[in-house]
């Protein structure tokens, strides 16, 4: 297993550089930036501010001192905040949007593990209708609309929350609902789907045939492979969750990753855009590892090569 | 004022510019005010009242350093916790004393005199000279800071310009000098008389900490911790607690200010409020005293329900196409002229915008520091048409669609979509709508890579110079292509004419030129709505976005 770990970690070194410098061509390779103002900036200033960032310096000079820099873990100063770095910033906002996932992805689990399990054992009776028309209706409202709906009714008209902000606990309450039902709906299908064809295995027959009681089938016997589904989902799901989600942030104002993410690329912040991309596939890659072990430790069938 | 952000590109309506006045005294001294006409300002807050102003205020601020951010979400940060050498009265905007007790202008009007007030203090207690102010300027017109304001202190004082561009290194042959540790003395290449108002209006001429500044680097550099919270040392009323950065900017007294006893607020917190939506619900919670902005599609609703809470001041900025005058048809001024023609403005600003905008007929801003153009682009349907027949293009026959672009808006869309039809409804004169993301789109126009483009210009001070400089050949905001040797001529005779009256002549005869031409067709003029609790107190409406904090009061 280490052996297998190893590899693939000195196999993510490659991926990570063609990440990094495919963005670093492309996101110079778009019309306008971190300069281009309503108010143009007068020709001498703009040299005086190049000159500064070190744009001025042919393109390949300015990739190669990016990659040194990058490799000394420093990813440069942010173009739109300019007594911040993006290792600061990334400091600061990482773990809000850490925190904000992960309890969105708790409020998802408890929510969407037992609906997906319930769904499938009571298949096609009124209980799984109802189950699996949650997880619909999840699926396809949007962010951006249960999350100013849910303002809306228990902000606004009970005044239970802020419409908006990240003060206190209690700020963290609509947001990660928000979040996570989306979450829960899609793992309440997964769960579903997976169970279902779990439990129609043979070794589930010959459980229930040698007198095991429902729940006992249910939890040790069908669960462990029902979830190999869910778990591939969790893995990109985490990477995603926790970088942090661009509309929700938005919508309650939360000073998360994602925010940035988007942000930087249109303030063209070209080494805020890259500091975040290069933190995104990180994060997506180790995930991935992350499932592909935990998947082996969950499904006999499968071995570490 | 300084460029707008993301969001501010789509600018509001407004109705009458006759209105103007009545408007400003109606919400600055409005019903629910009790500082009407004659009474100055309150001597003193309602005691048992939380004196907080929760201020939504757009995007998180880039920084607090006043030499090196551009945008209008710092700049009301900046009003609150910086003062000027000159302050303008929120009511009137005419230069009142700030940290400057007074000021001396010699009788050619290039050399200015301020006089510093007697013990003037940093926020850290220590004194405040006209060496901070002569070092602050000498970092201000430094290459290496690279302050994209530079321009307002290069392009009027003697020897700066080249100091910029270090054709001379010697700083002290630059029009800035500090004789004595209360005085300053200002040396312009040419009579500036809107000297004062971008003193008073523009953060570009504030003094920083020199002290405090080289303490974490050299006087030219951009990127030091010296505003964090903690290292930071200002000289407003206000002096930052607390910054959390996209949750809050808290302020609060600064007992070193100058004139700290009329300072009403005990603090003010300023909250980010990028979405717009969200700003709006935050208000209606009760998160919020005053937001930036408001969702168009709000305005009738809390014009009917909370006519209260919705206030709409004009704004000294105009909402225009700009013409590539190099590109056919539009190198034909006749073409221009007809489309300019062409266009029912109190239609657009009736039905489209809707906030009760200003039809635009001139560039220039009716009653700007007292100035208003008395040309007009103005004419009928038939002259319209018969200018295109003129053209070789009767009833538009034979002219290609006219593409227009503009930067991703739902506001800027629905107004070129209402152009786009009434062009044809009028003129027979086809076009075609493109739509840019905003640094696309700028970069575009800076490249004069379009034939037609939606623009807008917001007023940096009030004076009719601001909107009638950019359309000179070499000013880099021109990106017309369009260029009129009399009209340049013009430009700098005005500079320096002896008299304002001889000056808004002048302005008259270039405000003609540029109705003749139309290298831009003006559309309307901006307001801004926004939405306030009837709480705040002292909070004046005029058309620079001032607002003094420390005139502000929470009443109960």
């Amino acid at each position: 297993m280490i052996r297998f770990v190893a590899v693939r970690l000195l196999q993510t070194i490659p991926v990570i550089w063609v990440i990094v410098t495919a963005t670093f061509f492309m996101v110079r390779f778009v019309p306008g930036g971190p300069f281009t103002a309503e108010r143009a900036v007068s020709p001498e200033i703009l040299r005086n501010l190049q000159a500064h960032y070190g744009l001025d310096r042919p393109l390949w000079r300015q990739y190669l001192t990016y990659c040194d820099s990058i490799l000394h873990g420093n990813l440069g100063p942010s173009f739109k905040y300019p007594t911040r770095t993006v290792n600061e910033i990334i400091a600061e906002k990482l773990p809000e949007s850490i925190q904000l996932g992960l309890i969105s992805l708790g409020v998802a689990l408890v929510i969407g593990l037992p609906l997906g399990v319930l769904a499938a054992v009571k298949r096609n009776t009124w209980v799984d209708y109802l189950c699996s028309s949650f997880a619909l209706v999840g699926v396809c409202v949007p962010t951006f609309v249960m999350g100013p709906l849910l303002i809306l009714v228990l902000a606004i008209h009970f005044g239970w929350f802020n419409a908006s902000g990240w003060y206190g606990p209690m700020d963290r309450v609509l947001p990660s609902l928000t979040l996570g039902l989306v979450y829960a709906a899609y793992i309440a299908r997964l769960t579903r789907g997976g169970m279902l064809e779990v439990l129609s295995q043979d070794y589930i027959r010959t459980a229930r045939a040698k007198g095991a009681s429902e729940g006992r089938v249910i939890l040790k016997h069908s669960l462990r492979g029902g979830l190999t589904p869910v778990v591939s989902f969790l893995g990109p799901a985490i990477a995603g969750i926790v970088t942090g989600s661009f509309v929700i942030e938005t919508i309650f104002q939360i000073p998360g990753i994602g925010r940035e993410f988007v942000n930087s690329a249109f303030n063209r912040d070209y080494t805020l855009v890259l500091g975040t991309v290069l933190l995104y596939a990180v994060f997506l890659i180790s995930m991935n590892l992350l499932v592909d072990v935990v998947q082996v430790w969950m499904n006999p069938k499968l071995k570490f090569e | 004022m300084p460029t707008p952000s993301l969001a501010d590109m789509t600018r509001r309506p407004w109705r009458l510019a006759a209105f103007l006045v009545p408007v400003a005294l109606l919400l600055g001294c409005g019903k629910s005010s009790p500082s009407t006409g004659t009474a100055a300002a309150p001597t003193a807050a309602p005691a048992h009242v939380r004196q907080l102003l929760r201020f939504g205020n757009n995007a998180e601020p880039q920084d607090i350093d006043p030499q090196v951010v551009t945008g209008i979400p710092e700049s009301h940060i900046i009003q609150a916790i910086y003062d000027s050498l000159v302050d303008l009265d929120p009511k009137d905007l005419h230069p009142v004393p700030g940290l400057a007790q007074s000021w001396d202008i010699s009788a050619d009007g290039t050399v200015y005199t301020f006089h510093l007030r007697p013990n003037l203090l940093w926020s850290d207690g220590s004194p405040m000279t006209s060496e901070d102010f002569l070092l602050s300027w000498k970092r201000m017109i430094s290459p290496r800071l690279g302050s994209e304001y530079a321009y307002l202190i290069y392009n009027f004082v003697k020897g700066a310009k080249d100091y910029y561009e270090q054709k001379i290194t010697d700083f002290s042959e630059v029009g800035l000098k500090a004789p004595d540790a209360r005085t300053l003395e200002v040396t312009l290449n040419s009579r500036t008389p809107f000297l004062l108002a971008i003193i008073g209006d523009h953060y570009a001429w504030h003094a920083v900490p020199i002290k405090v500044l080289l303490k974490y680097g050299s006087l030219d550099d951009r990127s030091t911790p010296w505003t964090k919270p903690g290292n930071w040392v200002g000289s407003g009323p206000f002096i930052v607690k607390e910054w959390i950065p996209q949750v809050k900017l808290s302020v609060v007294r600064n007992p070193y200010y100058w004139d700290a006893k009329n300072v009403k607020l005990d603090e003010v917190d300023f909250i980010p409020t990028e979405d717009i939506p969200a700003e709006e619900r935050m208000f209606r919670a009760g998160q919020l005293d005053k937001t930036q902005e408001i969702p168009d599609s709000k305005i009738d609703a809390y014009r009917r329900d909370h006519p209260e809470q919705l206030r709409i001041e004009p704004y000294l900025g105009i909402y225009f196409y700009r013409c590539n005058v190099t590109r056919p048809p539009l190198n034909d001024k006749r073409v221009r002229r007809a489309l300019a023609l062409g266009i029912d403005r109190e239609e657009l600003v009736k039905n489209v915008t809707r906030g009760g905008e200003a039809p635009a007929y001139a560039v220039s801003y009716p009653g700007d520091a007292g100035y208003t153009p008395v040309a007009k682009i103005t004419g009928t349907r038939e002259d319209a048409r018969r200018l295109l027949a003129e053209a070789g293009f009767p009833g538009g026959k034979g002219l290609a669609p006219i593409e227009l672009t503009y930067n991703t808006s739902a506001n800027n869309k629905q107004i070129a979509e209402a152009i786009q039809e009434m062009w044809r409804r009028n003129l027979g004169v086809e076009s075609t709508l493109v739509n840019q993301e905003w640094k696309v789109y700028l970069d575009n126009q800076h490249s004069h890579n379009f034939q037609m483009q939606r623009s807008g210009w917001i007023a940096d001070y009030a004076d009719p110079h601001v909107f009638l400089e950019i359309w000179e050949t070499a000013n880099g905001n021109n990106d017309t292509l369009w260029s009129n040797p009399e009209y340049d001529k013009l430009l700098h005779q005005a500079l320096a004419a002896p008299t304002n009256e001889a000056r808004y002549a002048i302005y008259q005869k270039m405000d003609a030129i540029l109705c003749d031409e139309v290298p831009v067709i003006p559309i309307y003029y901006y307001t801004r709505p926004y939405l306030m609790t009837t709480r705040v107190k002292g909070y004046w409406a005029n058309v620079l976005d001032i607002h003094p904090f420390k005139d502000i009061y929470m009443a109960p």
